[in-house]
């Protein structure tokens, strides 16, 4: 695949009744590069995802993958992609080996070669002990890994990892992180979404931020970061009752509001020049004899990003419990 | 970001129709296999699903039985036997659907969907997996009904009238697939998954000879409908009686059942899954 771009989107439309989930989304990731597609819940993350693999149809737009028109040549486009679900794609009753092998013959690999290949597998992501157990008695981190695995038995050149860390323990979500990193050191194109900044910042040779079905920003994570003031302050004050007080007195400092948290006594700055404005910070508090207990400078990091494009900030929530029955999308 | 600029690459196969009809059976014997391992690892759905018609039998036999006998003529376990085998195979095929629906609410059919394996399989791996289910309760059927009493007349039109009930049970597993396919919730499938079978089984001439039912309409639907038309088609097979008239009817329902809900199921498929 010599072609520069591996997965586009242009222009997508997507409804579910009267919800839009995609409202003319255009994205483009490099070939043999990490494309990161960061967004909070329902901003159309999976959506995408499964227009770009086959699973879903688009109201409208243009879909190709390794230069493989989407929608009018599904089978091809399957046979160069992997895909890692949301919803680990594992059957529970048959073992971690036999779910591999299950899927190598359905890429209709011969059957030695699938056995070898699953052997192969389970030893790249350390299942081999629990090779021949059913799939049920997995941890989370194992079906994980196990979902990873049979996503990548075909060796594709494109791969979807659709938030392949959501719920895990941040041990696992740190050893998901490497695998997936030496997947990419072997030339494959992939794109990954994730609600984690810190993920995108950590993986992503390129981000495109999401919300409510449209592309808000894209660009490296530091052309994200560079378009933002130069530097952050955080205030904590001792008492957070003056929360509100302090944040008045240093509006002159920014050219932005200072976004307040009035529980915590929280107060976070965006300025120029944060060596210079870290004294003036001081200074101005201390006049008013407002109690600084924690004072940070820091660079601004990709929430911060996404609050100045979006005005909320993204909630990182915690992994719901699963549920087996009953996936009802909606429409 | 423009489509063309993107040089339509060759795929990675261009495969013959030849090649993709082969790989029909080889998915659906793969997925087959998968749907076969959950009932050997689960051995409890199978036990039950074999002593629930076990009991249909022993109850039908010893508590009906003498009083239907006298409209059937004979030993009613001969008259029974190949009809109750025509029910156990239509109640498996309620496995179907709710398996169906199963499969649909978890990850593992975005799996499937997004491999480049025949799109029938998923269904066909499911339908031939639970008609095989079917046809290993129905054997156990046949010991059950040995020791009570039935004995096949002649064996070679006894197999027979199996292998029919089984092509039968398959064609049903279609319509089940149809079903679950539409029903798409679990639970809900828990009860869509029976409630056609009742009329279908009940006004038949499963347990009762035709004649015997009151009302003219019921009788005449009764008569004609393709469950009678099999089931009495497998009795006579069972019982020694060769016609092949009724043997044609009978696989003309069979094709034409298939004929119509295969397809209807794998167009259904498609868009159910790709919401």
């Amino acid at each position: 695949m010599t072609a520069k771009h591996s997965i586009i989107a242009e222009n997508v439309v997507k409804h579910f009744g009267d919800i839009k989930a995609l409202d003319g989304v255009s994205i483009a990731g490099e070939t043999g590069k990490v494309l990161g597609l960061l967004g909070p819940n329902g901003a159309g993350k999976t959506t995408l995802v499964r227009i770009l693999t086959t699973l879903l149809k688009p109201d409208s737009g243009a879909v190709s993958v390794g230069g493989i028109d989407v929608l009018r040549r599904k089978q091809q486009v399957r046979e160069i992609i992997g895909l890692a679900g949301q919803n680990t794609a594992i059957d529970e009753i048959l073992t971690g080996r036999e779910n591999l092998e299950m899927v190598s013959r359905l890429y209709h690999i011969p059957r030695p070669a699938a056995k070898r290949r699953a052997q192969e597998l389970l030893k790249q992501f350390a299942l081999t002990d629990a090779a021949d157990r059913p799939a049920k008695t997995y941890s989370g981190g194992m079906r994980r890994r196990l979902d990873l695995a049979a996503s990548i038995v075909a060796r594709p050149s494109i791969l979807f990892l659709d938030e392949p860390t959501t719920g895990l323990d941040p041990r696992t979500r740190i050893i998901m992180w490497d695998t997936i990193r030496e997947l990419v050191s072997d030339g494959a194109t992939l794109l990954l979404t994730t609600q984690y900044l810190e993920e995108a910042d950590v993986l992503a040779d390129q981000i495109v931020v999401i919300d409510q079905g449209r592309v808000i920003a894209e660009g490296t994570a530091d052309e994200l970061k560079a378009n933002m003031a130069a530097d952050f302050i955080d205030i904590t004050v001792a008492n957070p009752q003056e929360t509100d007080k302090a944040s008045q007195l240093l509006r002159s400092l920014s050219d932005k509001s200072p976004q307040t948290n009035e529980q915590r006594g929280h107060i976070s700055l965006a300025v120029e020049s944060g060596a210079q404005s870290i004294a003036e910070v001081v200074r101005l508090l201390d006049a008013e004899s407002v109690q600084i207990a924690e004072l940070n400078l820091r660079r601004p990091s990709l929430n911060d990003v996404f609050l100045s494009i979006t005005g909320e900030e993204i909630v990182e929530e915690e992994a719901k419990p699963k549920r087996r029955f009953g996936r009802r999308r909606s429409a | 970001m423009n489509l063309n600029t993107v040089s339509v690459a060759a795929s990675a196969s261009e495969s013959s129709i030849f090649q993709r009809f082969i790989w029909n059976f080889a998915d659906t014997f793969v997925v087959m296999r998968r749907n076969l391992y959950a009932y050997q690892r689960q051995p409890e759905l199978v036990v039950f699903a074999t002593i629930q018609p076990v009991i249909f039998l022993l109850l039908f036999t010893y508590v009906f039985g003498g009083a239907i006998s006298f409209s059937t003529g004979g030993d009613y376990i001969n008259f029974l036997l190949p009809g109750i085998i025509i029910q156990t195979i239509l109640f498996a095929s309620a496995n179907t659907t709710v398996g169906l629906t199963v499969d649909l609410s978890r990850g593992i059919i975005d799996r499937f969907r997004s491999l480049p394996m025949s799109r029938a399989a998923v269904l066909a791996g499911r339908t031939s997996a639970d008609t095989l289910r079917g046809l290993f309760t129905v054997l156990i059927m046949i010991v059950a009904g040995y020791i009570i009493g039935f004995r096949f007349e002649d064996w070679g039109s006894g197999l027979l009238g199996l292998a029919l009930a089984v092509a039968f049970g398959y064609a049903v597993t279609w319509i089940s697939a149809t079903i679950g396919l539409f029903v798409k919730d679990p639970e809900a499938a828990q009860v869509a998954g029976f409630i056609w079978l009742f009329p279908l089984t009940f006004a038949s001439s499963i347990f009762v000879p035709t004649r015997t039912m009151t009302a003219d309409w019921l009788r005449t639907f009764a008569e004609n409908q393709p469950v009678s038309v099999v089931a009495n088609t497998v009795r006579d097979l069972m019982t020694g009686t060769v016609n092949p008239d009724e043997i044609i009817i009978s696989l003309l329902w069979i094709a034409g059942i298939v004929a119509i809900f295969l397809p209807m199921a794998v167009w259904r498929y498609a868009r159910v899954a790709s919401r």
